[in-house]
């Protein structure tokens, strides 16, 4: 059953030279971890020897040899988050968790492991659970951290997830703004545009949480259909010169205040979007 | 044809010639001890270190992996090369104090100690083990796993590869050779071989009773009965 798995991996970058890297990370994605029977038919399949593939597999500290657990803690020890305290940090995870960093808990619930750097050395201590960036860590915050990854950091309230916020927009053309803060969507006032499709017109709220694509709607608006946007204010049509990278259509551009461009694609049901931030006085 | 200049002397070889093979056409001695003929270079222990180029820009490179450039001037015993050999030994002989190969180079280099912290480890990865595996016995059965300080050598999954014809070949060209220490757990054995050869101190006379770690010495004590 594996090896089946895992010959449909195979197959799917047998076009690639030197796919040998791709090929374990789609095993450990798909499994969580490089099984031995998985390297043994990598092996057996692509006709390189066991003990490369090995080596390569024991080489980069993102592949697992063991089962992971649900969710993966990566503690950063990197020298700005190190000089912030960050072992003490790991070693409270380690003292929770009652595991050693690189251990995975009896109940397969939690991996700990430390990375050496994150790449976000002003907001350290950091710490990554499931994807989910937690900055300025400390010893009283570690335990929250452990109990929102049980409960599953996406059905967290989105405010605890630092990489998405509010903006404020307003039209490109009358640069009135576009919040109606009667409508809330996210617990944030949501953004109220007119949309027209097909033979329909109807408002439309936007989530104003950048990275949230939750919208409501006077009338469903079906899948993949692109919608033309207008300022309710100014019955401009919101269009700009660029397409979306995703999809093709064309994006459609909005002010944010404190200066700066967001633009989002106007197909239905595409995540394609973008926010040029201009020079923000903080 | 390619001409360089070996100390002083000039001499003409072949293009892909290695400094090292250069240098012994010549009969200028470079130690080696991850270099063996038959096997592909590999540059890991960096005594064969030499010296090239002229003035500021004058470099140390391993001159078994350095291939022959016309007109290159090269110093095998500089003192500078000198230095550095001394100092590969010495930090060859804190990895690995026991290895009797490792304590007659540095004997014949006149370093008598190391000033570094013992480490007591059991190889120096340099590789020769994996070569010979790979390229004179045709079985990869064993390879350099993890990395950094966790490095080491074995098969995969530290069990008994099946690639492995428990040919030994990998003990024999070790320098350190504590491979076959592993009998005690014929599980975790890389191959078994000291099961079916004799070890180096049954054959040479120059390695003594501190050459041997089997616990038992399981071969030697069959000689001496």
């Amino acid at each position: 059953m594996k090896t089946d798995d895992v010959a449909g991996i195979i197959e799917k970058r047998r076009d690639d030279r030197g796919s040998l890297i791709y090929i374990l990370e789609d095993i450990q994605a798909k499994y969580g971890y490089l099984p031995a029977d998985a390297l043994r038919a990598v092996a057996e399949k692509t006709g390189r020897s066991l003990v490369d593939i090995y080596g390569v597999a024991t080489f980069y500290r993102s592949f697992s040899l063991k089962p992971r657990g649900r969710h993966l803690v990566s503690v950063c020890l990197g020298t700005a988050c190190h000089v912030r305290s960050a072992p003490i940090i790991a070693e409270e995870f380690e003292r929770q968790l009652g595991i050693a960093a690189g251990e995975t808990t009896t109940d397969r619930e939690f991996t700990l492991e430390t990375v050496n750097c994150l790449g976000a050395c002003a907001l350290g201590p950091i710490v990554v659970v499931d994807g989910h960036y937690f900055s300025n860590v400390n010893v009283a915050t570690v335990k929250k951290i452990i109990q929102k990854a049980t409960v599953g950091l996406d059905k967290v309230e989105i405010k605890g997830d630092e990489r998405i916020f509010p903006v404020e927009v307003s039209c490109p053309r009358c640069n009135h703004t576009l919040m109606n803060p009667e409508h809330l969507i996210d617990s944030y006032p949501s953004i109220r545009v007119i949309a027209s499709f097909g033979d329909k017109h109807s408002w439309v709220a936007l989530s104003s949480l950048y990275g949230s694509y939750h919208v409501e709607s006077e009338f469903e608006i079906p899948e993949d259909t692109v919608v033309h946007l207008f300022c309710p204010h100014c019955h401009a049509e919101l269009i700009g010169a660029t397409d979306c990278v995703e999809c093709g259509a064309p994006m459609v551009p909005m002010i944010v205040r404190g200066g700066g461009l967001v633009q989002i694609c106007s197909r239905r049901g595409c995540k394609g979007h973008m926010l040029e931030l201009g020079e923000v006085e903080v | 044809m390619i001409s360089l200049i070996i100390n002083g002397l000039e001499v003409s070889v072949e293009e892909g010639t290695t400094l090292l093979e250069a240098a012994k056409f010549l009969g200028f001695p470079i130690p080696t001890l991850c270099y063996m003929e038959g096997l592909s270079p590999y540059g890991a222990c960096r005594l064969c270190v030499v010296e090239i180029g002229e003035g500021p820009k004058a470099k140390l490179v391993s001159s078994c992996t350095y291939p022959a450039e016309q007109g290159l001037r090269v110093r095998t015993a500089s003192s500078r090369v000198v230095n550095a050999r001394k100092m590969v030994l010495e930090l060859l002989l804190a990895t690995c104090p026991q290895s009797k190969v490792i304590q007659d180079l540095a004997a014949a280099h006149d370093v008598r100690q190391q000033r570094f912290k013992q480490e007591d480890e059991d190889c120096i990865l340099c590789g020769l083990c994996t070569r010979m595996c790979e390229e004179q016995m045709m079985a990869k059965a064993i390879g350099f796993r993890g990395r950094g300080e966790n490095r080491d050598l074995g098969t995969p999954f530290d069990v008994r590869s099946e690639e492995c014809r428990l040919c030994g070949g990998c003990m024999y060209v070790c320098p350190a050779c504590q491979l076959r220490c592993t009998y005690n757990e014929p599980e975790r054995a890389v191959c078994g071989g000291c099961a079916n050869l004799s070890p180096p101190c049954v054959e040479k006379d120059q390695f003594d009773d501190m050459m041997c770690y089997m616990d038992p010495c399981v071969a030697c004590e069959q000689e001496t009965e």
